[in-house]
């Protein structure tokens, strides 16, 4: 494999060869195009001009811990569907197939970088910290974002598909000021004896068939213009819900970077080293200010689109199956055991770490309060609103006439009450 | 006190934010070394630059999106929206990402953008320059919504809506961007909280509700009116969301009658909303229906025929004929 992959191939302007092509990387689910891959499904690592090196860094501990990681998603991948059918989430997303795509990618990440998630990101909620029982109140039906991404740097899923994109690069924007306004001020800083912060990059998120979306190509024209520190991640999983990604896109979407002018690499989206590698190559050339990049991580989402998906409905279990084939936690599982780096009680205890979990999850999701709706009223607007006040008002004086059943929620009322009333008082 | 024009009123606040606040920013089409379609933004690039002066690509949805990821980043973006027909393709953003970021992140994000927004008919334009389209914007919770009528309001909303914590789209009556007026640069006034209405002319017979361009022709009805013996009251909303209804309903109880007049379509409206909750707070004060006064159902007609579409001082007199007869 030669350096060509980094810029992605022209156009070469045949319909027939692209139609073909994009046929036969469905049927087969093999990229006809140069893709970035270190670790093959046999388990066997290969090399890359440019991105080895980014992968012999990664001492056994980093390894063991991407195994680690992936195998705990899917435990609890698995818990959430569990969960959803025993009704006690309205709807779960399932990432199975998606594990190296996205703890590859968010172990690249660095804490003061900010990520933008689409919705089905567990892999990467997880590297970043995020509570993943905090993660399913919005599948619950008992918040639209269930954890502060200030904690986190890690944003709230968004629904409306792509919407997320140029807030990314808006994001990215800001960090250019940021910087730049830090460098205006670094001698002072360092006199002040402040520590300088160091470059942070954005990475969002999304899929094959929110490429198609307008603000797709939005961002990724803003991003150019201001050459913003941007990583675009798509996760190109090959359906959106029941379309392929043959109707999304007549070429490998990662060749779209060449038209906005930065560069787009595919990558196998199934391998965790090669995922983490130009990842980490990205966001580091983003940081250093040499603008945005497109990632294409080559998978496939094995499971349905969501627990109200039904995929034997428009697609083959021989597709699925040879896409298990190429499964990224067992490749590296070979790796790792070939190479002597992990035994038997390695994978027992990560197995055990992954009931823990799925135990935890269960019980915090059993036990997650349903809010009051006077925290809606509080949370409309920052500042005092007449009309949110006067519906608030009437809600209480019409609450109040079914005393029984309010007495009950009075402490959390009072709160909430509290809140508004000191907003309005400001 | 100086005398300026709304659109150079506007252009002096926003280089007072610029000065003022160093997280504010501006970003718009054309908006730096042109100054923007309006020349609102005259010289501002060369006084601050184009990372404070932002031309942004031809793209009214990244325009928005890009500024809700600054705002997240702790800056405070004011985008201009080229013409109103012009903000449909950053709709999407305004309506389900900007409006709800506050609530959805339980009260932990803020995004405090402001959006500009030239609205109205009246010049003489062409398709999609001339709509008012305040009341689809109305209707999302989480949005607030002002439009000034004078060069004074226009100088101190502006910045209002730049220090103001939730989003803030600013209407601008374009038709009025050339009404002189005075404008006191040292303090707001009367003009310090920018969703409280104004009375500008008391009366005791009728009252007349507008806001931006309809503010000069409900004066002059309100002038004719008084020709015939008639004491009109003329409020300016300057808020569309929230509505000051404390001060339309103590107007209707003095008055008893109530006509509402905007330029956008009364199906669906501002106007509608208002009569409802005026017949709910004021119902026993009403002498009369509260009679609307705006566009028809029909997309903003060409321009050779707008004079019979948008409200004029005629239109709003046989309004309050109207509600003068019972």
């Amino acid at each position: 494999m030669g350096a060509t992959h980094l810029p992605s191939t022209e156009f070469d302007g045949t319909g027939m060869d692209d139609q073909l092509e994009a046929e036969a990387e469905a049927q087969l689910g093999a990229p006809a195009e140069p893709m970035v891959q270190l670790l093959d499904p046999d388990g066997t690592l290969g090399s890359d001009p440019v991105f080895s090196k980014y992968a012999e860094k990664l001492d056994p501990d980093t390894l063991r811990g991407f195994y680690a990681d992936m195998a705990k998603i899917r435990r609890f991948d698995v818990e959430a569907t569990a969960l959803q059918r025993q009704g006690q989430l309205a709807l779960w997303v399932p990432l199975t197939g998606q594990e190296a795509a996205q703890i590859g990618s968010g172990r690249a990440s660095q804490p003061q970088d900010y990520i933008f998630p689409t919705y089905r990101e567990h892999g990467v909620a997880l590297t970043r910290n995020v509570d993943l029982a905090e993660l399913l109140r919005q599948f619950r039906g008992v918040s639209n974002g269930g954890w502060n991404p200030k904690d986190t740097n890690f944003h709230l899923y968004t629904l409306v598909l792509a919407a997320q994109t140029p807030h990314a690069v808006g994001y990215a924007m800001g960090i250019q000021r940021d910087q730049k306004l830090a460098a205006a001020n670094a001698v002072a800083s360092v006199e002040a004896g402040q520590a300088v912060e160091p470059n942070a990059a954005v990475m969002v998120y999304f899929g094959d068939g929110a490429s198609s979306e307008g603000d797709v190509h939005e961002s990724m024209v803003f991003a150019a213009s201001y050459q913003a520190p941007v990583v675009f991640f798509c996760q190109n999983n090959h359906w959106a819900i029941s379309v392929p990604s043959s109707v999304q896109t007549r070429i490998p979407l990662a060749n779209r970077a060449k038209g906005y002018g930065f560069p787009g690499i595919r990558v196998d989206g199934n391998d965790v080293i090669a995922v983490h590698a130009v990842t980490e190559w990205a966001l580091e050339r983003a940081r250093e200010g040499h603008g945005p990049v497109l990632i294409e991580a080559f998978t496939y989402r094995v499971g349905a689109h969501t627990t109200a998906d039904d995929p034997t409905k428009y697609r083959e279990s021989a597709e699925e199956s040879l896409w298990r084939a190429k499964d990224p936690l067992a490749r590296l599982e070979k790796y790792l055991r070939a190479q002597g780096l992990a035994d038997d009680s390695f994978f027992e205890q990560v197995k055990a770490d992954g009931d823990e979990l799925a135990a935890y999850v269960r019980k915090t999701t059993h036990d997650l309060e349903t809010p009051d709706i006077r925290t809606a009223f509080a949370n409309t607007y920052v500042e005092a609103h007449p009309l949110v006040a006067e519906e608030l008002a009437w809600f209480e004086e019409y609450s109040a006439g079914f005393a029984d059943e309010a007495s009950a929620d009075e402490a959390s009322a009072g709160e909430a009450h509290r809140v508004q009333t000191d907003r309005a008082a400001r | 006190m100086t005398t300026m024009t709304i659109a150079k009123a506007i252009n002096e606040g926003l280089r007072a934010t610029l000065n003022n606040n160093p997280r504010s920013l501006l970003m718009g089409e054309d908006i730096g070394a042109l100054g923007g379609v309006y020349r609102v933004t005259d010289g501002l690039i060369a006084e601050f630059g184009a990372d404070r002066v932002v031309d942004t690509p031809l793209a009214e949805s990244g325009i928005i999106g890009t500024a809700i990821g600054l705002s997240l980043r702790g800056y405070q973006p004011v985008c201009e929206i080229q013409f109103d027909g012009f903000v449909f393709p950053g709709f999407n953003q305004i309506t389900t990402q900007l409006a709800k970021m506050h609530s959805r992140s339980n009260g932990n994000l803020t995004v405090p953008v402001v959006i500009r927004i030239p609205y109205g008919g009246g010049i003489g334009s062409i398709e999609h320059h001339s709509e008012s389209p305040e009341a689809l914007f109305a209707h999302t919770a989480g949005l607030r919504i002002i439009t000034p009528s004078n060069p004074h309001d226009a100088y101190w909303m502006i910045q209002q809506a730049v220090d103001c914590q939730d989003p803030v789209i600013v209407f601008e009556p374009k038709r009025r961007y050339w009404l002189k007026g005075e404008v006191d640069t040292e303090t707001p006034g009367a003009s310090a909280d920018p969703f409280k209405a104004h009375v500008l002319r008391e009366g005791t017979d009728a009252t007349v509700v507008v806001y931006g361009p309809l503010v000069p022709v409900a004066l002059a009805a309100a002038e004719a009116a008084a020709e015939d013996g008639h004491s009109v009251e003329v409020i300016d909303l300057r808020s569309i969301s929230p509505i000051d209804f404390d001060t339309v309903t103590a107007s209707v109880r003095k008055t008893g009658r109530l006509v509402v007049a905007h330029e956008a379509p009364t199906f669906g409206g501002i106007g509608g909303e208002i009569a409802a909750r005026i017949s709910e707070r004021a119902f026993h004060s009403l002498e009369a229906p509260v009679i609307r006064v705006g566009g028809f159902h029909m997309p903003y007609p060409v321009a050779k025929v707008e004079e019979d579409y948008l409200p004029d001082i005629d239109r709003i007199l046989e309004a309050l004929d109207r509600a003068l007869a019972y």
